[in-house]
């Protein structure tokens, strides 16, 4: 054993002690992969040299199975991809096929799926930040983030009956009506949420050992992140000011009045882990203003009414993307005419977000890892589809 | 400035006279050749007045006539205009050329494109399956798939 760095220095440049760099396997069974994730680090000391993400653990090829079924009954399966944002999964999905079919929408289903969407970005993003503040070891404003996701799941199983997997937006309307006093049920939550978000700022995101953790971890420069093809919160925290509800409009989001929520390195560096955190947590404040904006002007009418009796679109195809919590969702729909589609490729954002984690990893402790992943949040559903 | 996909197509030919690329009105989208795809795609992404600097999605399809087509679908942040591109390969003979060293976020799709159907992206640096278990037999997003009874002695449900 040497005693000395001087003499440590000596075995190695002689080669009687072996520094191989160490292959570490993270995953599929970690608390911190959120899911089933296999990253293969391997590892130079606790410097990570490269990180190998290993996928598929929950592939249940959602492609192959819409080709056997007809265009409605694809929508149950777009809700099992991102099963945290299910709402937003069925928008992007509906949309595709009405635009094949030139469908337009009744006014009050534009309304009821933009407030939808919305509540469901906010219930999807507390997921993000609860759960990235217990990555990095703060448990607290996790519960207060689970709880106020309640009244948003709450909402949904009042409308349509279900908590998580809804198949509520369908080709061309709704399955149901939103119940009796669903605007008053609404608001009442926006006001009552209104404060959380200054108490997760108070408890977690500008508390010190929290930005420790987080300013200057994992930071993707805004070229490296449009290659990478990232989008949503990861984008725009690298200071890209680009939101799909915004720049490619679809639905009714040209009408409110609302900010894009871009990183600007507050803490660091623009683009470190802390700067796609806040952007999540800023993005929840425009859901809460777009919401009140919609509930204002919410019309009355009839929900079923564009609901075509037989859904099958023209010979054509389309892509469709919408704004999902976790970035952009496409759909690639191929039609040949007839009932069942022949196509149907759903460009997820998380997968699409994941595959930069080795670019932005490198270099950092392994401790380090868990931030990154925690700030890229991955659903591992849509990743393996 | 936003460019329609005619004028794209117009712009394009004028730069590579000679590569038989065809446009397709009906989607509308631009067909290129195999051979040329990554010639074309270092153009569309570095051209002034393109800059179509962001993949939205690249798609395998199994076109069901004996033929495999790749889509690319692009948009360029800056200018703010999309554009699909098409290559058409036969399904005995999958052979095109990867753009994965011009958008970064091809790697995966391409990976994905060749596990799930089976085309061969020349020139692409790791090109494993991702979705489906490596030692996995066939390509399930094929029109003519079946679903094996057994996966290393397992039987396959479903």
């Amino acid at each position: 054993m040497s005693e000395t760095l001087e003499a440590l220095q000596e075995d190695i440049a002689a080669g009687r002690l072996q520094t191989d760099e160490l292959v570490l396997n993270m995953g599929p069974q970690h608390p911190s992969t959120h899911g089933v994730l296999r990253l293969e680090l391997v590892l130079d000391g606790e410097a990570v040299v490269k990180v190998i993400p290993h996928l598929g653990y929950l592939h249940r090829c959602f492609e192959k199975h819409a080709e056997a079924m007809t265009y409605p009954q694809v929508i149950p399966y777009t809700d099992r991809m991102d099963y945290l944002a299910a709402m937003n999964n069925n928008h992007g999905y509906a949309l595709a096929v009405e635009r094949l079919m030139g469908i337009e929408v009744p006014e009050r289903v534009e309304y009821i799926r933009i407030i939808m969407a919305e509540l469901q970005r906010i219930a999807s993003h507390l997921v993000a930040i609860g759960t990235f503040g217990m990555d990095i070891g703060a448990f607290t404003p996790f519960l207060y983030c689970f709880r106020d996701r309640e009244y948003i799941l709450d909402i949904f199983e009042r409308t349509c009956g279900a908590r998580l997997l809804y198949n509520y937006m369908w080709v061309g309307g709704l399955s149901h009506d939103v119940h009796d006093g669903f605007e008053k049920d609404v608001a009442e939550f926006i006001r009552k949420f209104r404060p959380t978000i200054k108490e997760v700022n108070d408890l977690l995101n500008y508390n010190k050992i929290f930005i420790e953790r987080t300013a200057n971890v994992g930071v993707l420069p805004p070229d490296v992140a449009i290659s990478y093809g990232c989008s949503g919160p990861m984008l725009r925290g690298s200071g890209v000011d680009f939101d799909l509800r915004r720049d490619d409009p679809y639905s009714i989001y040209d009408r409110f009045d609302w900010e894009v929520c871009v990183g600007k390195g507050d803490a660091g560096t623009v683009g470190d882990c802390w700067d796609r955190h806040m952007v999540r947590v800023w993005e929840m404040e425009q859901s809460c203003n777009i919401i009140e904006q919609a509930l204002e002007s919410f019309p009355e009418g009839d929900i079923t009414e564009a609901i075509p009796k037989r859904i099958r679109p023209p010979k054509g195809e389309i892509y469709t993307r919408v704004e999902n919590p976790r970035g952009e969702l496409g759909y690639y729909v191929i039609s040949d005419g007839s009932q069942n589609p022949f196509r149907v490729k759903a460009r997820g954002p998380s997968f699409v977000n994941l595959s930069v984690i080795d670019e932005i990893s490198r270099g950092h402790l392994i401790a380090d890892i868990v931030a990154i992943l925690g700030s890229v949040d991955i659903v591992l559903g849509e990743v393996d589809r | 400035m936003i460019m329609e996909h005619k004028e794209i197509f117009d712009h394009l030919t004028a730069l590579f006279p000679e590569t038989g690329l065809e446009f397709d009105e009906d989607v509308p989208c631009i067909v290129v050749p195999p051979a040329a795809i990554r010639d074309v795609s270092l153009q569309v992404r570095d051209d002034e007045m393109l800059q179509f600097d962001f993949l939205m999605c690249l798609s395998g399809v199994d076109n069901a006539d004996g033929t495999l087509g790749v889509v690319y679908h692009l948009h360029s942040v800056p200018l703010g205009h999309k554009l699909t591109l098409k290559v058409i390969v036969p399904a005995d003979n999958p052979h095109l050329q990867s753009v994965e060293r011009v958008w970064r976020t091809a790697d995966w799709h391409e990976r994905e494109a060749y596990d799930l159907v089976g085309m061969v992206f020349d020139g692409h640096r790791d090109l494993r399956r991702i979705l489906n278990p490596y030692d996995w037999e066939g390509h399930p997003l094929r029109k003519d798939y079946e679903v094996p009874e057994f996966y290393n002695g397992m039987k396959v449900p479903y």
